[in-house]
């Protein structure tokens, strides 16, 4: 890996001291770069002074303790919640505060860590839904008879990708299926594909393999290395402390809100910290 | 509800109806006015002279199923695909009826006060006010949680109502604007359109269809004056449908799969790029437009309007209609209103006159407890005659007793799970490999 992990993964060794801005150059190598978070509720600090960040064409894993803040610094990011101090920048740009649909729209997608399917939409519409600025979703064009021949042209080549889309993360057997009546795992593959579609440069996934069975964990956690070797970045939120170790390149561990130890995963293993904050839990 | 279903017309002949919409619509429709036909000739005997009630009774229906109809659609546009809680529709109404009335109403009007402009300008006029209002709740509403929209059109469609009513308000605009809304006693409308063709030769042969010769003869078997009025419901019929088009293209596109999305669960719509405020927005104006147009063809086509026909309460029979024929579906939609104005709204005051002519049930005591203290002695008949005296205050309660019957038992309404595909082309064909290569 490249020198910048392993100065960074010393800066994280060496103290609680989060890693200082200097060292964060917003770098065409890095799409996502986290300064100085925070967020508070009430009194209540879920994130605190926060910096990381994300090499291109990475699996990323963001690990740590029930309560460590993962979330809350996964919906700062995403728009869903507005960050009380601290930057955001991704592919260079400032996008700290945005709302989520710009976040989107710039091409840092996210998925839920309880899946969110649209359940009275099928399989089929839920994908539909994704691609970015289609000529239908002005409500004249999709009424006015001339501009509607147009939309419909762009939905029947929209509807072929999403049916590759489908049978990449083999779930086409239930295009026409409710999404409502999809199994817990099948949703999660369900909300990977439907973020796929909206052709992202990176993909936030908050926790891709809660509840889901091992075949299906399987099959997710290969669909997202093809996806990464075709060049993808990926952050993960991960509970599973095997899916971090054995899938990612780099690992940032959160503990009570600070980012406790960021490296590879042989160093977190070997990191105490890391270790103490687990409570021996065998990493 | 599903009478209609079970009745004795199981199997084969439901599954012809139920292959199409409009089919489904029409039988509902025809099920309904046999059943006032039926009502009507119990009532006052078969003969050629109950033709006209008859008739009558059926433009009545028609005309509020219709009137319902275009309004239920309006609210499928806004709470069935996008999920936004609208209980301001009386108010939205009365914006239209109110506009195009201070637009188009005559200038020497007996109350209230007009500029006296054609009709195509009062319409348009109303329905873009009435847009416009609803972007005016739309907008604080869209940064709060989706109760607080319903919060806000109820009081805003209060305001209206209580604003159209001000004698105050009417005199100002009256001294200052050349219009006036008339206040309380409320404000004259312009003539329906369609009533001049009754001066041509082409009204006057169609009033002719229905002059029949018995006997040597001349027997008017339909009054002229339903046969013009029948007209008009004609018209509202033909907008119904236009709604329902309008509706289809927007359900089936990918602008109303963002309103599904929403609906569904915003924040998904947004993690994908979507810009909700915008589609909520815009859908919210659609709907209104829709509802003051409803209110013109309803309320203003009456040649008299005034704030009481605005009560809050005409806002919950809309929603009624809309649960009765499933939340979400355009059929569904219109299957509703013609429901709840012909088994609801109009079949108890139709069934009390049945029995009243039937029964002849004289002196009703004007106590409920005179009414009861009968049964002690088992005589139904002052409970009977009693519930007849006051069918409309007891219509409410059947009414929120069909509500509450309906919500648990079947919250899908009447067509049940009928959900409009959410795309603008069948996304389960797929085109032969290799033609769509980019």
């Amino acid at each position: 890996m490249s020198d910048a992990q392993s100065v960074e993964a010393d800066g994280s060794a060496s103290e609680e001291v989060p890693l200082s801005g200097a060292d964060i150059e917003p770098d065409e190598e890095k799409p996502l770069v986290v300064e100085n978070l925070r967020k508070t509720f009430g009194g209540i600090v879920a994130v605190d002074d926060v910096s990381f960040d994300v090499e291109a064409g990475t699996i990323t894993g963001l690990i740590g303790p029930n309560g460590a803040g993962k979330s809350t610094t996964f919906n700062c990011i995403t728009g869903a919640l507005k960050p009380d101090s601290g930057t955001v920048r991704f592919q260079g740009e400032d996008i700290t505060g945005l709302r989520p649909d710009v976040v989107a729209n710039r091409g840092l997608v996210r998925t839920f860590q309880i899946a969110r399917a649209l359940d009275e939409m099928t399989v089929l519409e839920n994908l539909m839904l994704s691609p970015k600025a289609q000529l239908g979703e002005k409500m004249w064009r999709s009424v006015f008879p001339v501009a509607r021949g147009e939309v419909i042209a762009q939905e029947k080549e929209l509807r072929e990708q999403v049916w590759e889309t489908l049978e990449f993360f083999e779930i086409d057997h239930l295009a026409e299926e409710y999404a409502g009546n999809l199994s817990g795992g099948q949703q999660k593959l369900l909300e990977m594909s439907r973020a796929m579609m909206t052709e992202p440069d990176m993909l936030l996934l908050d926790e891709p393999m809660a509840g889901v069975n091992p075949t299906l964990e399987e099959k997710l956690l290969e669909r997202i290395h093809d996806l990464r070797e075709q060049g993808y970045t990926f952050l993960l939120v991960e509970h599973d402390m095997d899916v971090i170790m054995e899938n990612c390149e780099r690992v940032i561990v959160m503990h009570q809100g600070t980012v406790l130890a960021d490296g590879t995963p042989a160093e977190i293993r070997a990191d105490e910290q890391v270790i103490e904050a687990y409570l021996g839990e065998n990493i | 509800m599903s009478d209609d279903r079970s009745g004795g017309l199981k199997g084969q002949l439901w599954e012809t109806i139920e292959k199409s919409d409009l089919r489904i619509v029409v039988f509902t429709l025809g099920f309904v006015y046999i059943l006032f036909a039926v009502l009507i000739v119990l009532e006052q005997g078969a003969s050629l002279d109950t033709v006209n009630p008859i008739v009558g009774a059926w433009r009545q229906i028609t005309f509020l199923a219709a009137a319902y109809g275009i309004l239920a659609l309006a609210l499928n546009l806004q709470w069935g695909y996008a999920g936004m809680f609208n209980i301001g529709i009386a108010g939205f109404m009365a914006v239209g009826v109110y506009t195009m009335a201070l637009l188009s109403t005559s200038p020497d009007a007996v109350s209230g006060m007009g500029l006296g402009l054609p009709l195509w300008v009062g319409i348009p006029a109303g329905m873009l006010a009435a847009a416009l209002v609803g972007l005016l709740a739309a907008i604080p509403a869209l940064r709060l949680r989706a109760d607080y929209l319903a919060i806000v059109t109820l009081g805003l469609s209060e305001i209206i109502r209580l604003t159209a009513g001000s004698r105050d308000i009417s005199q100002w605009t009256e001294e200052h604007l050349n219009f006036a809304t008339g206040g309380g006693s409320g404000i004259s409308l312009p003539d329906r359109p369609t009533d001049p063709i009754f001066e041509t030769a082409t009204g006057e042969a169609l009033i002719d269809l229905f002059v029949i010769e018995v006997a040597g003869e001349e027997f008017e078997l339909v009054s002229s004056s339903i046969v013009q009025r029948f007209t008009w419901v004609v018209v509202m019929l033909i907008v119904m449908l236009g709604v329902y088009w309008l509706l289809l293209r927007i359900g089936y596109s990918p602008f109303g799969r963002v309103l599904q999305a929403i609906r569904e669960d915003e924040l998904v719509a947004q993690s994908l790029g979507k810009d909700t405020r915008w589609f909520k927005i815009k859908i919210f104006m659609v709907g209104c437009a829709l509802m003051g147009l409803g209110g013109i063809l309803w309320q203003g086509s009456q040649g008299f309007t005034s704030p009481n026909d605005f009560e809050p309460v005409l806002t919950f029979y809309v929603f009624i209609a809309l649960i009765i024929g499933g939340s979400g579906s355009n059929t569904g939609s219109v299957v509703g209103a013609i429901l709840f104005v012909g088994l609801l709204f109009e079949a108890p005051r139709r069934v009390g006159s049945v029995i009243d002519a039937r029964v002849g049930l004289d002196g009703a005591p004007g106590t409920f407890r005179g009414a009861v203290e009968g049964l002690t002695s088992l005589e139904i008949m002052p409970l009977l005659a009693y519930t007849l005296d006051n069918l409309a205050p007891l219509q409410f309660v059947l009414l929120g007793v069909v509500l509450v019957v309906l919500v648990q038992r079947r919250p899908q309404g009447v067509l049940g799970h009928r959900t409009e595909t959410a795309a603008a082309a069948d996304l389960t064909k797929r085109s032969p490999r290799g033609e769509n290569n980019e």
